[in-house]
């Protein structure tokens, strides 16, 4: 991931983003020697604050961090489903490779959305490995492992977006953009579990929604994708002792009905598995 | 057919929540009024309808109203099922009923004494004995719950609630996906909710009460609503 890219392109674009930041050289020359020991995990945030520090609150660098990083998950699903369909004999004919042909193209407009967004400071596709290091290696010759990535990708998108909502609240247009696109991937999130659902097996009783922490089937390779899933309180509000139908509201119902945040460090750590 | 169906159900939507409108629709009108009303600072007058207070409290108000009228809709529906139900299906409502009413009582604690009242609704626009009916109005309802809050996003002014929002939304998208696929396999994301660059929709407070209405007898106030 050739994130140092932003702070290139930015010099392309702005002559003098080193006398912005010339009172902060130094912060900025021992971030750079930082960004060797630490992991890729940490970077795009930690490249947000300096943009922040160049700009103050003229151009949203933070905002732009985070683009970059939705960009990356959409370039991981958008090449990921492109390469499912357009493999032979993986996807049944009709409904199945129907659906899947519409979730590819959410992510293929996604992707070009984001880039339109960011313009030249868009990050570049990185270089994927859809079977992260063998942990899934037949993904595109196993239907049901295809499907099983799918929804771990689709449930953690959906994580990842909501996960980064308030740092959008400066830009009301691109806050409102990034809902938009949250919403869609749960709808696929949705429809993914309601596949695997019908395909049986580890996946019998999936539900379209999250119950508890990893409800997959898949095993604990996917537990940090649903780790915190389980939570019951929201705003101090205990869900599972509030009146529902017949006694209080189930301790299933209170984690479903409320989908729990990932933050942009835990969805790099699931991601980066993918990332060559 | 189904195309058909949910257009006439769409319009009649439209006309039934037109003649409130012209009627007693003091509500949305008020909403759209209410920019100009700054030096408005009496108490809130109970005649005016149920009050949703101003800002962030408003916003939360405007769910909680949603919420009681979703929570209030599957109540009925896993009370009555319609005929031919299959097992899945009734276990589906009866989730979703679950999920209505946790968010709708999560906004009560959460609001306390600003919360609105309970509000009461006119379901007799919908036929429950009716698979058909019951789906497309699932449908309307779940579609109409994630486009309102996208749409409120933007008006939350503490970001605790706008993640609680977010918390929220992608349940209900989860619901309208389900509910879709179990009129018409595939048409979870379909181009009916989702545009050219892979948006879903947004509407504003003043769209989503509008269409709202129609199920609410209850009078309410939102000139202090946030909108755009």
């Amino acid at each position: 991931m050739n994130l140092f890219n932003i702070i290139d392109e930015i010099e392309n674009v702005d002559q003098e983003i080193h006398e912005r930041l010339n009172p902060r050289r130094a912060a900025l020359k021992s971030f750079l020697n930082f960004g060797t020991k630490v992991t890729v995990a940490a970077m795009p945030f930690a490249i947000g604050g300096i943009l922040n520090k160049a700009y103050g609150q003229t151009v949203p660098g933070d905002v732009k961090a985070i683009l970059n990083f939705a960009l990356t998950l959409e370039y991981l699903e958008a090449e990921f489903y492109t390469k499912g369909v357009a493999t032979s004999g993986l996807i049944p004919s009709g409904a199945a490779v129907a659906a899947l042909t519409t979730i590819r193209d959410h992510e293929n407009e996604h992707v070009a959305f984001l880039k339109t967004a960011l313009g030249s400071d868009a990050v570049v596709k990185p270089t994927f490995d859809f079977t992260a290091g063998g942990a899934f290696a037949d993904v595109f010759s196993n239907y049901d492992t295809f499907l099983a990535v799918a929804q771990v990708f689709e449930d953690t998108g959906v994580r990842a977006y909501k996960g980064q909502a308030t740092g959008l609240m400066s830009n009301k247009d691109i806050l409102t953009a990034a809902l938009n696109i949250h919403s869609v991937e749960a709808r696929h999130a949705s429809h993914l579990r309601q596949m695997r659902r019908a395909r049986g097996g580890a996946a019998a009783n999936l539900k379209p929604w999250i119950t508890g922490a990893n409800d997959t089937g898949i095993g604990s390779s996917v537990d940090a994708v649903y780790a915190g899933e389980d939570n019951k309180n929201q705003a101090g509000v205990d869900i599972n002792q509030l009146n529902g139908v017949g006694g209080k509201i189930s301790a299933n119902a209170a984690t479903e009905s409320f989908d729990e945040p990932l933050t942009a460090e835990a969805v790099l750590a699931i991601v980066n598995p993918f990332i060559k | 057919m189904e195309e058909m169906s949910n257009k006439q159900e769409n319009e009649g939507l439209k006309r039934r929540s037109f003649l409130k409108y012209a009627g007693a629709g003091v509500a949305v009108t008020a909403l759209a009024v209410a920019g100009c009303k700054k030096s408005d600072n009496h108490m809130p007058n109970p005649e005016d309808g149920e009050y949703f207070g101003s800002g962030d409290i408003a916003i939360l108000n405007y769910a909680y109203a949603l919420e009681q009228l979703e929570a209030a809709f599957y109540t009925k529906v896993a009370e009555s099922p319609y005929s031919g139900i299959s097992t899945q299906e009734n276990s589906f409502f009866t989730d979703i009923r679950d999920h209505e009413i946790a968010h709708r009582e999560f906004f009560k604690a959460a609001i306390g004494g600003s919360a609105i009242k309970g509000l009461e609704v006119d379901f007799s626009s919908i036929n429950f004995g009716s698979r058909e009916s019951v789906l497309a109005t699932a449908k309307a309802f779940e579609d109409l719950g994630v486009s309102a809050y996208n749409g409120a996003g933007r008006l939350i002014q503490d970001g605790k609630y706008l993640v609680l929002a977010g918390k929220i939304v992608s349940v209900e998208a989860r619901h309208a996906a389900l509910i879709r696929d179990l009129i018409s396999n595939g048409s979870f994301a379909d181009n009916t909710v989702v545009d050219m660059n892979g948006l879903d929709k947004s509407r504003s407070p003043g769209e989503v009460l509008e269409i709202a209405s129609v199920y609410i007898k209850t009078k309410l106030n939102v000139k202090d609503l946030p909108h755009y």
